[in-house]
């Protein structure tokens, strides 16, 4: 299989006054692949992801985009504001699309079909973060860019939302980048797990980076440990109405 | 008699009815600081109007477009926070203008007049100009209504999508000075930003999306300035405070009001 290049970022460097954020970094996101940034905070991760999604200019480095490329980008935090009153509807609406699909077709592939008429600022933070999953699903992304998506989710939850990150990924065969600071959930459906400490500490395969000294020296031997591989199972786990779905497999 | 009702009234239907989409962005948005501040500077576009001796509508709408592009590119530079930077400018340009007025004594020039309106002074030229701004942002927040709801939802989000974020925000900003700068005769530079905020802010309790808000906004706004100028008629108040002290009595009465919403809270 000769999967596609996406996004290449090359040698990037970034500094904030005299503090060295990125420095000589690169990066590169192939069609089908699921890439992980991980790393302490303040390594500069948010930095890298608004660099490769143009959000910010770079003087030291190139970033080298598909032609075209259509990127879902689905941010760290959503906060409206109080004072807004909106739907999940309409707030799915105000996206720039160029598919005519309906948009109840992307909150039913994020299994939140319920909300739509539901005001924004009044769901949960797990229901949020599958509503801004669907907002990025509606660009028809070639490229999924997440900043930390299981952000304010529970850790049931958690291993929901990446196992649906891992079915978008197969269904619709995009790239996907995020953040996460889940070291121990994330990792088993990761191709490719970068870990940034202001430069790349060291990347590879999630067995072979939990090893990594440098990644060892990190996070330190226990978190480490928790990273290995995720063995966690239940024999049931809930649904997003809290109904108890039995598995169907394992 | 009537025939200065009717264009006082006229003017402020005009004014309320952009008034209310407008300022719910001005709301969500929380520029009602930056909206003081260019309101404030925009006596000083009077002041140097009548220096120039200009039109001095056509000063008014220069001076605070001028000022809004200013002020934009200031607040990039982000070397002061944003809210001193338009407590400086608020007070410096309004205490400028005064100055200015206050030294040319060629022409008499009602200063109440100008910080708290004044019915009276509402021409026939003045209501063209008002009737040609409101048609003008009107067209402009039809046509860019989506991309500017969708930057001030996610600013980062509109940019990835596509939305070009620097350009709606400063056609935002000018907006906002042009209805400053056409309605400041009427409501007055002082009370002017409580006509873009009080009508949103009752609106809000009963808007489910943001275009029931910004509907209610504006009948809000056009109710209050009914009853403001009748307010004004029959017990002869000064027309701008009489309008601001309408809409606040809306907005009291929206917050006494039972709630409509049946939304999970």
């Amino acid at each position: 299989m000769s999967h596609q290049c996406l996004v290449k970022a090359n040698n990037i460097s970034i500094q904030f006054g005299d503090r060295q954020v990125l420095q000589h970094v690169n990066l590169s996101v192939h069609q089908g692949q699921i890439v992980t940034l991980i790393g302490p905070n303040g390594a500069g991760k948010t930095t890298l992801i608004r660099v490769i999604l143009g959000l910010l200019p770079v003087r030291s480095g190139t970033v080298e985009k598909q032609p075209g490329l259509r990127i879902g980008y689905m941010p760290q935090k959503l906060h409206i504001e109080p004072t807004m009153p909106i739907t999940v509807r309409r707030f799915l609406e105000l996206a720039k699309r160029n598919s005519s699909e309906p948009i109840g077709r992307f909150l039913e592939e994020v299994q939140v079909s319920h909300l739509m008429d539901h005001q924004l600022g009044s769901i949960s933070g797990g229901e949020m973060q599958r509503v801004l999953l669907a907002r990025a699903l509606s660009q028809s992304p070639q490229l999924l860019v997440l900043d930390e998506p299981a952000q304010g989710v529970d850790v049931a939850g958690q291993a929901d939302l990446y196992q649906l990150i891992n079915d978008i990924r197969t269904a619709h065969h995009c790239g996907v980048l995020m953040i996460s600071h889940d070291l121990h959930l994330v990792m088993a459906k990761t191709d490719e797990v970068v870990c940034l400490n202001h430069h790349i500490c060291c990347h590879g395969r999630p067995e072979q980076v939990s090893v990594d000294p440098s990644y060892l020296a990190l996070f330190g031997k226990k978190e480490a440990k928790n990273l290995a591989v995720y063995t966690h199972h239940h024999n049931h786990h809930h649904d997003l109405t809290g109904e108890v779905v039995e598995h169907s497999h394992d | 008699m009537t025939d200065f009702i009717l264009r006082a009234l006229l003017a402020g239907l005009c004014i309320a009815a952009i008034a209310g989409p407008l300022g719910s962005f001005v709301v969500w948005r929380r520029m009602s600081y930056f909206g003081d501040t260019l309101a404030h500077s925009s006596l000083l576009g009077i002041a140097l109007g009548i220096l120039l001796d200009i039109n001095l509508q056509l000063a008014v709408i220069l001076g605070s477009v001028v000022f809004a592009v200013l002020l934009i590119v200031l607040q990039r530079n982000k070397s002061l926070s944003t809210d001193t930077l338009l407590g400086i400018l608020a007070h410096s340009t309004l205490a400028f203008g005064m100055l200015i007025l206050a030294l040319s004594n060629t022409v008499q020039v009602n200063l109440v007049g100008y910080l708290f309106g004044d019915l009276l002074t509402v021409s026939t030229s003045d209501l063209w100009w008002i009737i040609g701004m409101a048609a003008l942002v009107a067209v402009l927040l039809v046509k860019f209504w989506n991309p500017l709801l969708a930057l001030t939802v996610h600013e980062e989000m509109a940019q990835v999508e596509g939305v070009s974020v620097t350009r709606l925000h400063a056609l935002m900003v000018i907006m906002v000075a042009l209805l400053i700068a056409v309605s400041m005769k009427i409501i007055g530079v002082l009370l002017i930003t409580s006509l873009l905020i009080i009508p949103p802010a009752a609106a809000r309790r009963f808007a489910k999306t943001p275009e029931q808000m910004a509907l209610g906004a504006s009948v809000t706004g056009c109710l209050a300035v009914c009853g403001g100028l009748m307010m004004s008629l029959y017990l002869d108040t000064p027309a701008g405070p009489s309008i601001v002290v309408t809409a606040s009595l809306f907005f009291l009465l929206s917050y006494l009001a039972p709630s409509l919403s049946g939304n999970r809270s």
